[in-house]
């Protein structure tokens, strides 16, 4: 297996995403094979952080003292240009269909990405 | 053949004092009364999950507390899905010949036993630990997220959304046993504090204590039959990042495998026990099963359609929304609540004809299904 390129969940400020080598399937949650055909080491790759919102959320109660800090915040669903779903922060505006572009942002103590309207 | 041969409920709210296993004895004490059974009839223990008290091995610590040594015993775990779940394992344990009646057994001092904050962060973690948790929502934002979708594509408004809402309330009133008994109006709903929008406060089940249990037994044991006429399951994902599309959850492969497996159709059903986490939920559930068209059980809510004395009534105890919600115990009111309606038990909240009941869990985030049809045989 390849070594794994550092994201977001690991401290870097990057989205990565793997495609399987033998069918394509394209996917967002880090895995040894392809959770579509079980082919093992699906090829891993920065993503280009550009996407449409697919879907919002502004959550405004929060359940620890740390998330309750950032209060309200919009989790968003965004379909990449990529072609995989990622879960991510937005600007409070957003809505569903925008254009989106990827940066990244301190939340409870990691850093996480947040997507803006990409102008 | 398998036959639901007792019910057991507790009222849900608070039970200051009562342990997850006191509830659950509780209700499967009322269960076994119901069934005419003693405990040495018992050869079969299912049980759920307690977040309050957590055990790798909770069926065996209620069946030594509860004073039954069982055959067969284990704890099952589907989220929300878990009542129904292990029904229809219940279900395939009877008929099969492994057992002959079956303890199926949930309780929880959700509300008292912890704070709700632990409640809501508990429950979050049904996310992914490394690509959903981090990011800090909540189960209302997770099922936020798919109500925002949902709104978009079928039409549906947060007004829409309000009106289960106030449904379940209006039912809850009817039932001394449920948690809320004051009656809400849509304009209250709308005003209620945002939780995860498009949900309000009055979007969500609450947190409750309370506990549940059935028999399910291979023979009956009264007049009154409840037959387990079949069921399915379907399991898409488990993060909501990961969800299919909305037209392709798993509730409409599980409503088909179930139709499949009993013959019978939609309009075959008289009275409908339908999972209500959320207002979304319910609206959801309800279109993907048929109950309603895309866009349209609002609509339904308004005309009456899911009242008692209208022409598929709904959680007529007050359903997750307003009888409450006590973990896995909150699903199995529904079939406890079905039960009674289809055995003319349900007092004041009587239906007219509750001859074939549909039931539906839903656990995760629309993760997992299960859908069971009852009979009533006479």
């Amino acid at each position: 297996m390849s070594g794994r390129l550092a994201d977001w969940t690991k401290g870097e400020a990057a989205v990565t995403y793997q495609t399987c080598n033998s069918c394509g399937h394209v996917q967002y949650f880090h895995c040894a094979f392809c959770a579509a055909c079980g082919e093992s080491d699906p090829r891993e790759q920065r993503a280009s952080g550009k996407g449409r919102v697919y879907a919002t959320s502004l959550v405004c109660r929060a359940a620890t003292p740390e998330t309750r800090a950032h209060v309200p915040y919009n989790i968003l669903l965004v379909d990449c240009a990529e072609g995989f779903r990622m879960m991510a922060h937005g600007d409070n505006g957003l809505a569903i269909g925008d254009s989106v572009v990827v940066s990244f942002k301190p939340f409870a103590g990691k850093l996480v990405p947040f997507f803006t309207k990409d102008t | 053949m398998s036959f639901i041969t007792g019910v057991g409920l507790t009222p849900f709210g608070k039970h200051e004092g009562s342990s997850s296993l006191d509830l659950m004895s509780q209700a499967a004490q009322a269960a076994l009364d119901d069934a005419g059974l003693k405990r040495s009839d018992i050869d079969g223990i299912l049980c759920g999950y307690s977040t309050v008290s957590p055990h790798i091995m909770l069926a065996t610590v209620f069946a030594e507390h509860f004073g039954i040594r069982p055959s067969y015993a284990h704890a099952v775990q589907v989220g929300g899905a878990t009542g129904l779940a292990m029904t229809m394992l219940a279900h395939h344990l009877v008929t099969s010949g492994v057992a002959r009646n079956v303890l199926v057994v949930a309780g929880e001092n959700r509300l008292t036993g912890q704070s709700r904050d632990a409640s809501i962060q508990a429950l979050a973690q049904v996310g992914h630990p490394d690509y959903e948790v981090p990011l800090g929502p909540t189960i209302p934002a997770y099922y936020g997220l798919v109500a925002n979708r949902y709104m978009h594509e079928y039409g549906v408004t947060e007004e829409d959304l309000a009106e289960f809402a106030v449904l379940m309330r209006a039912h809850a009133c009817t039932h001394p046993g449920a948690q809320f008994h004051d009656p809400i109006t849509v304009a209250d709903v709308m005003a209620s504090k945002p939780v995860a929008m498009p949900l309000k406060l009055l979007d969500c089940c609450p947190v409750s204590d309370g506990g549940a249990a059935f028999v399910v037994s291979r023979e009956r044991t009264g007049e009154a039959g409840v037959r387990i006429r079949g069921c399915a399951q379907a399991h898409t994902h488990q993060h909501v990042t990961a969800a299919p599309a909305l037209s392709e959850l798993g509730a409409e492969i599980s409503i088909a495998r179930a139709k499949k497996a009993t013959g019978l159709a939609i309009s075959d059903v008289r009275y409908a026990a339908i999972y209500d986490s959320f207002t979304i939920t319910l609206a959801m559930l309800l279109e993907d099963l048929g109950l309603a068209g895309r866009g349209e059980a609002a609509a339904r809510v308004r005309s009456g359609h899911f009242s008692r004395d209208g022409a598929m009534p709904l959680n007529t105890h007050g359903g997750l929304l307003s009888y409450g919600h006590c973990g896995v115990g909150g699903a199995m009111a529904h079939l406890v609540e079905a039960h009674l309606q289809m055995t003319g038990r349900a007092a004041s909240r009587q239906v007219r004809d509750a001859s074939i009941a549909l039931l539906h869990g839903d656990g995760g985030v629309l993760s997992s299904h299960v859908s069971m049809f009852l009979e009533r045989v006479r």
